[in-house]
């Protein structure tokens, strides 16, 4: 008797189980036509690891502004990962309205997948990047190994921490920041700043997929002597713990802008074009310059990036992705493609 | 004399072992969850996000237990009742999710249901979203716990033959019949512990599921991936918080385990 029980009652429980999965599907064809509902509207940004703290912040101010505008109450689904990753989820079916990338060469790959249509570049100001950064250097309290720029980085027992610039943006503007200062040493030939980089990357002791992977090897488990990180995200690491840690700026680096597009295959899918146009756009207001600069993002705006010039070093040389590299096109062609200068150093 | 010091090194060892590498860990967890108090602990695991995770990862363990326990039920019975060919191809695919790599039973799924992949064109005539969405999830989870109830069963069923089922076929039982009354009484205990893994394992499920995730906040985060997020934004404590509620839904399973397991065995006494 007690063996017929506990049967039927498993067939029950089966049975609930995979009606829930039968609904679970069905549920699935029914959600894109919700987010037509005039009262609410429902975007998702994938964007990449150290964005998390902007967009939080930066989803209310848009949400408040949107109520304000359209009467409609918008909700921000936020995806964070390493860019590379980011960019590659969306490519394969992760549907994102907008993508916030650490890279243009990351949107570019959505572009050549006819995701996002041609000219994204042009569609907002400033090549679509509302805010900059660059790369600095985050030493443990006291810089105990006298880290002071990029040379410091080749000496041997000094151990690196950077994300791997196959998967993640802000690793790909490290490795280029440290090639263009390796190139501006007096009698540098291609072939010295192949060795330079190639002992930089020896010194690397661990090689996250993302930033923000780096930055918790390098701040939370204590690992290397050095991280390079994104501007914004060592003065967020300084935040967080207080007296532990000191930024270097080195003497040269180079003008990091993450770029923003809309996703117009799967905004047009789901009817988000208008508010998805209008998340990127708001981006430019004062008051988003402002929260950008409050997170360490230079702003774009010239006016309010002075606002913040006691935070950020404005005297900084900076490199740029198009005057010193040619673009993106070419430059993860010479460098991260597969087989290009970064395996080449790499392997051996 | 001799034997009693051995025994007690050995059993030292054991403890000392199981101490440092099962108990410490699980501690700290806990330690760390509660540091900042009470309070700190309580919003973390009350957090929206936090909640959505659970209520997702509940109803993908729920889905891959009630799949895997019918799917593991007719494999060992098929694989240990019956003869025919092929029999011992079948055993061995049924184990490829205990040897594959979570990344890779992650990746197959994008391969066959993403935008590139070639199921998609047909998934998007009929407006269904399988990676990125919540069913990429419970595939995953599927996938990766696929063998641990048959693999529970097989040995039992093996053990116990096919004899006293042909006897009852003899006698006049039909299908049904035979299995609830001569077979499952034998299975019960393999089949409750071979479901009891598999619901602590679909409920842990990290790889695979973070391959097919997308890692959209309140859509498609489980528990587990939910702790990696507030790790990875510096958020420590409400991380362990999360985490230890993982360690509790899994002391709270091996309880349960301990208590039907018990309950049988004095049964079966009687």
């Amino acid at each position: 008797m007690r063996v017929k029980s506990f049967f039927s009652k498993k067939t029950v429980a089966l049975s609930l189980a995979l009606a829930s999965f039968a609904g679970l599907f069905s549920g699935c064809v029914g959600s894109d036509s919700d987010t037509k509902a005039p009262e609410t509207i429902a975007i998702t940004n994938v964007s990449y690891d150290p964005t998390r703290e902007l967009y939080e912040q930066y989803n209310k101010l848009f949400a408040a502004y949107w109520k304000k505008e359209k009467g409609q109450d918008v909700t921000v689904t936020q995806s964070h990962g390493g860019s590379g990753k980011q960019a590659r989820s969306v490519l394969e079916g992760n549907e994102a309205d907008v993508v916030t990338l650490a890279l243009e060469g990351d949107i570019d790959e959505l572009r050549k997948a006819g995701l996002i249509e041609d000219g994204w570049v042009q569609e907002l100001e400033k090549n679509s990047a509302p805010y900059t950064s660059t790369i600095v250097f985050l030493v443990r309290k006291g810089n105990p190994k006298g880290i002071k720029d990029w040379d410091d980085l080749v000496k041997p027992g000094v151990e690196v921490i950077t994300p791997d610039p196959k998967s993640s943006g802000g690793a790909r503007w490290n490795f280029l920041a440290a090639w263009a200062f390796f190139g501006k040493l007096t009698g540098a030939t291609e072939e010295t700043q192949k060795e330079q980089i190639k002992a930089l990357y020896s010194n690397v002791t661990v090689l996250d997929s993302g930033a923000r992977g780096s930055t918790t090897t390098f701040v939370e488990n204590g690992q290397g002597d050095v991280l390079l990180a994104w501007e914004n995200e060592a003065f967020l690491s300084l935040k967080e713990h207080p007296g532990d840690f000191e930024i270097i700026t080195p003497s040269l680096s180079i003008l990091a802008q993450p770029s923003v597009a809309v996703v117009d295959a799967n905004a047009k899918k789901h009817g988000t074009e208008e508010v998805s146009k209008a998340y990127l756009a708001y981006l430019y207001s004062e008051e988003a310059q402002r929260l950008a600069g409050q997170n360490y993002y230079r702003p774009s705006n010239a006016a309010i990036l002075k606002e913040f010039d006691t935070t950020f070093d404005l005297q900084i040389a900076l490199v740029s992705i198009d005057g010193d590299f040619g673009g993106w096109e070419a430059a993860t062609a010479k460098f991260f493609a597969d087989g290009a200068i970064f395996d080449q150093i790499y392997k051996k | 004399m001799k034997g009693k010091i051995t025994r007690w090194v050995l059993v030292g060892l054991g403890v000392l072992f199981i101490a440092l590498m099962l108990l410490l860990p699980l501690a700290a967890v806990l330690v760390y969850a509660l540091r900042q108090g009470w309070a700190t602990f309580l919003s973390a695991v009350t957090d929206t996000y936090a909640i959505k995770a659970l209520q997702l990862t509940l109803l993908a363990a729920g889905i891959t237990l009630a799949i895997n326990t019918v799917f593991g039920l007719f494999a060992a019975w098929a694989i240990t009742k019956f003869r025919f060919r092929g029999k011992q191809a079948l055993t061995t695919l049924i184990d490829i999710p205990f040897s594959i790599s979570p990344i890779v039973a992650g990746l197959v799924f994008i391969v066959v249901f993403g935008r590139i992949g070639w199921a998609y064109p047909l998934l998007e005539a009929w407006n269904i979203k399988i990676v990125f969405a919540v069913p990429g999830i419970v595939l995953a989870t599927i996938f990766v716990t696929f063998p641990f109830v048959s693999r529970e069963l097989i040995p039992l069923m093996q053990a116990s033959g096919s004899d006293e089922e042909t006897a009852a076929a003899l006698m006049g039982a039909r299908g049904l019949r035979i299995f609830r009354r001569v077979t499952l009484p034998h299975i019960k205990w393999g089949l409750l512990y071979g479901v009891i893994l598999c619901t602590a394992r679909a409920l842990g499920e990290f790889g695979a599921v973070s391959v097919v995730s997308g890692h959209l906040r309140g859509k498609t985060n489980t528990l587990p991936l939910h702790v990696e997020i507030l790790y990875s934004e510096f958020r420590l404590t409400a991380a362990f918080s999360v985490a230890s509620v993982l360690v509790v839904i899994a002391v709270l399973i091996l309880i349960l385990r301990n208590i039907v397991e018990h309950k049988l065995k004095r049964e079966e006494r009687l």
